[in-house]
C-alpha cells in the first residue's frame, strides 16, 4: 500500500500532537501558569516562541493547551461517534417509530446552526468540562446518526443481513456483527471529520469566552488573551492561532485520504 | 408544484414553531433558572421564592411560553434582565449593523465564488483547478476566527491598509462605513467561498457528463462556451441552492467575526448575554439567528423546486 505524500505528512503532523499532548508534562520547558519573563517577548533562545500578555512562555502553554484543546476534541468526537453511530445503525434495522422519533428529533437539532444551541444551553449551564463535552458530543451525535443510518440502510438489505436475521441472530448479532463491521471504513474517515469539527468548536467557544476556562488554557483562549497585541503588531496570538490550523489541516489531509479509499460514502460531510 | 412549495414552506414554518420551543423549553428544562442565575452566589432559598414570584417564573411553563411567543410574533421580547431594556429596541439597532456587514460580503462572495467554480471546471485537473482546490482546502480548516486574526495581521501590521476595529456609527457616510467594515467582510468571503465555489464546481463537473455537452463541443465550440452556455444553465439549481445554505453558513460566521472586530451588532449582542447569563436576550436574539437560518434553508428549498424544469412542468 502507497501512501501518498500529502497524508503522510499529516499522519506525521497528527502524530506529533497527539504525542505533545500525551507527554506534556515531559516536553513543556516550563509550567503552564509561571510569568517568567516581560510582556510580549519576541521569541528568544530562554523562551523560543516568545511570551505571552502576562509575561508566559508560550511554548509551554501551547504544549499544555493542546493537552486540554486535544482532549475535549477526543472526547467529544468519541461521544459523538458512539452514540450517533449506534443510534443511527438501530433506526436503520428497527425501523417503525425508533426510526421516525430519532430521526424526528435530529432533523430539529439540525435545523438551528448548532453555535446557536450551544450559546443558548451555555448561558443556563454552568460552563464546566464535563458539560462542554455532553455537549459537543451529542450536538455532534446528530451528524454521525445521519451518515450511520444511511451507511446501515444500504447494509441492512444485503443478502448476509437477512441470513442472519433468518437463522434467528439477535438485534446486537445483527449490529455489531454484520452492520458495523461493513459500515467501519466510511465512519473512520467521518470520525477525522467530527474530530477537526470538534477542534474548531471548543477553540470558537473559548475564544468567544464561554469554552474552557482559566486557570486552565486551551488554544482558542489562547488566541483571546494575546488578541490585543496584534494591534501593537505583537504576533503571540497568532501562535495558538496556528497550531488550530496546522492540527485541523493536518488531520483533514489523512481524513481526505481515508475518505478516498473508501467506496461508497453516503452522507454529509458538511461542518 | 404549487402544492409542493406550500408543502415545503408549511413543513418549514412548523419546524420554525418546534424550534422555538426547543429554544424556549429546552433552557427551562435544563438544571438552573432564570432566578438563580441573576442572584448567583448570594441567592438565599427565600430570595429565590420573591424572585420567582416577581419573574412570573411560578406559572406553568406552557401559558409562559404561549406569552412568550405571543410577544415575540408582535414584536415585544421582554425587557434584558441586566439592565432592564426593552430587548426588541436594542436588537433593532443592532439589526441593521449584521445585514449590512452580512449583505456586504455575500454581494462579493457569491458572483466570485461563481466565477472561480466556472475557472476550476473549464480547467480541471490542471494548475489553475489544483490552486483553488488547495486554497479552499486551507480556508475550510480555519475556525472564522483564526482567518480573522490572521487578515487583521496581515493587513493592519505587515501591510497597513485598514483598522483593525470595525467601528460603524449612523453619521458615517456609506462610504466610510464600507471602509470601516472591508476587513471584516474579507475575513467572511473567505469562510463561505471555499464552499460555494467547490459545489459549483462539483455541479458544473456533473453537468458535463452529459450526451448535449458532448454534442456542443463536437460541433466545435469553445470550452468555455460550452460551460457558459450549456453547462451552467443546467447547473443552476444545485448552485443556486448551495449558495443560499452557504448564506446560512454567514449568519453564523458573523457572531464570531462581529467579536473579533468589536463591531457593536447582533452576533456581539448575543455573546455578551450569554456571558452575562441574560436569558431572555439569549432566546430572543438565539430565536432570531435561528428563524433566519431555518428560512433560508426554506428559500434553499423554494429556489431548487422552481429552477427544476422537471418539476416546473410536470407531465
Amino acid at each position: 500500500m502507497r501512501i501518498p505524500i500529502s497524508a503522510l505528512l499529516g499522519l506525521i503532523f497528527t502524530g506529533a500532537f497527539f504525542l505533545a499532548a500525551i507527554f506534556a508534562d515531559v516536553i513543556a520547558p516550563y509550567p503552564l501558569d509561571a510569568a517568567l519573563g516581560k510582556v510580549w517577548e519576541p521569541p528568544s533562545a530562554t523562551f523560543w516562541l516568545g511570551t505571552d500578555t502576562i509575561g508566559r512562555d508560550i511554548l509551554s502553554r501551547l504544549i499544555y493547551g493542546g493537552q486540554i484543546t486535544i482532549f475535549v476534541a477526543t472526547a467529544s468526537s468519541l461521544l459523538a461517534f458512539g452514540m450517533g453511530s449506534v443510534l443511527g445503525f438501530m433506526a436503520a434495522t428497527q425501523g417503525g417509530w425508533i426510526d421516525q422519533g430519532l430521526s424526528r428529533v435530529v432533523d430539529l437539532v439540525m435545523a438551528i446552526p448548532s453555535l446557536i444551541i450551544a450559546l443558548v444551553v451555555l448561558s443556563v449551564l454552568p460552563i464546566n468540562l464535563t458539560v462542554l463535552i455532553l455537549l459537543m458530543g451529542i450536538l455532534d451525535a446528530t451528524r454521525v446518526f445521519r451518515l450511520s443510518r444511511a451507511v446501515a440502510m444500504d447494509i441492512a438489505v444485503m443478502d448476509y443481513v437477512e441470513a442472519a436475521r433468518l437463522r434467528g441472530e439477535g438485534q446486537n448479532w445483527i449490529i455489531f456483527r454484520e452492520i458495523l463491521p461493513n459500515a467501519l471504513s466510511p465512519l473512520v474517515a467521518e470520525l477525522g471529520l467530527r474530530f477537526i469539527f470538534a477542534v474548531l468548536f471548543i477553540s470558537t467557544l473559548s475564544f468567544l469566552g464561554l469554552g474552557i476556562q482559566p486557570p486552565l488554557a486551551d488554544w482558542g483562549g489562547m488566541v483571546k488573551e494575546n488578541k490585543d497585541g496584534l494591534i501593537y503588531g505583537k504576533s503571540a496570538a497568532l501562535m495558538p492561532a496556528l497550531a488550530i490550523a496546522a492540527l485541523a489541516i493536518s488531520v483533514n489531509l489523512v481524513a481526505d485520504w481515508v475518505l478516498s479509499r473508501t467506496t461508497s460514502l453516503k452522507g454529509g460531510r458538511g461542518g | 408544484m404549487v402544492k409542493l412549495l406550500a408543502q415545503r414552506i408549511a413543513l418549514g414554518l412548523l419546524l420554525l414553531l418546534a424550534v422555538s420551543v426547543v429554544i424556549f423549553v429546552g433552557t427551562e428544562a435544563l438544571p438552573g433558572d432564570v432566578a438563580s442565575a441573576i442572584l448567583g452566589q448570594s441567592a438565599t432559598p427565600e430570595s429565590l421564592a420573591n424572585l420567582r414570584e416577581e419573574l412570573g417564573l411560578n406559572e406553568p411553563a406552557l401559558s409562559r411560553y404561549v406569552q412568550w411567543l405571543g410577544g415575540a410574533l408582535t414584536g415585544d421580547l421582554g425587557v434584558a434582565l441586566t439592565n432592564g431594556q426593552p430587548i426588541a429596541q436594542a436588537i433593532g439597532q443592532r439589526m441593521g449593523n449584521t445585514l449590512f456587514l452580512a449583505g456586504c460580503a455575500a454581494a462579493i462572495a457569491v458572483p466570485l465564488a461563481i466565477i472561480l467554480g466556472l475557472i476550476a471546471a473549464r480547467y480541471v485537473g490542471r494548475w489553475p483547478d489544483k490552486m483553488i482546490s488547495g486554497a479552499t482546502l486551507a480556508t475550510i480548516s480555519l475556525p472564522e476566527f483564526v482567518a480573522g486574526y490572521f487578515a487583521i495581521f496581515l493587513l493592519t501590521q505587515v501591510f497597513p491598509i485598514f483598522q483593525p476595529v470595525a467601528m460603524v456609527f449612523p453619521g458615517m457616510s456609506f462610504w466610510a462605513k464600507l471602509h470601516a467594515i472591508a476587513l471584516p467582510v474579507i475575513v467572511l468571503v473567505m469562510v463561505v467561498l471555499a464552499h460555494m465555489m467547490r459545489m459549483t464546481r462539483a455541479a458544473i463537473l456533473n453537468v458535463m457528463q452529459s450526451a448535449y455537452i458532448e454534442t456542443a463541443e463536437l460541433k466545435g465550440l469553445s470550452p468555455m462556451a460550452v460551460i457558459w452556455r450549456h453547462a451552467f444553465p443546467n447547473a443552476i439549481a444545485p448552485i443556486v441552492s448551495v449558495v443560499v445554505i452557504n448564506m446560512a453558513y454567514l449568519v453564523v460566521g458573523v457572531v464570531v467575526v462581529e467579536v473579533v472586530f468589536s463591531y457593536n451588532a447582533l452576533g456581539q449582542y448575543l455573546v455578551d448575554h450569554v456571558a452575562k447569563r441574560d436569558l431572555p436576550v439569549v432566546q430572543a436574539v438565539g430565536l432570531i439567528f435561528a428563524a433566519v437560518y431555518i428560512g433560508l434553508n426554506i428559500l434553499a428549498d423554494v429556489v431548487s423546486i422552481v429552477a427544476n424544469p422537471r418539476l416546473r412542468h410536470p407531465k
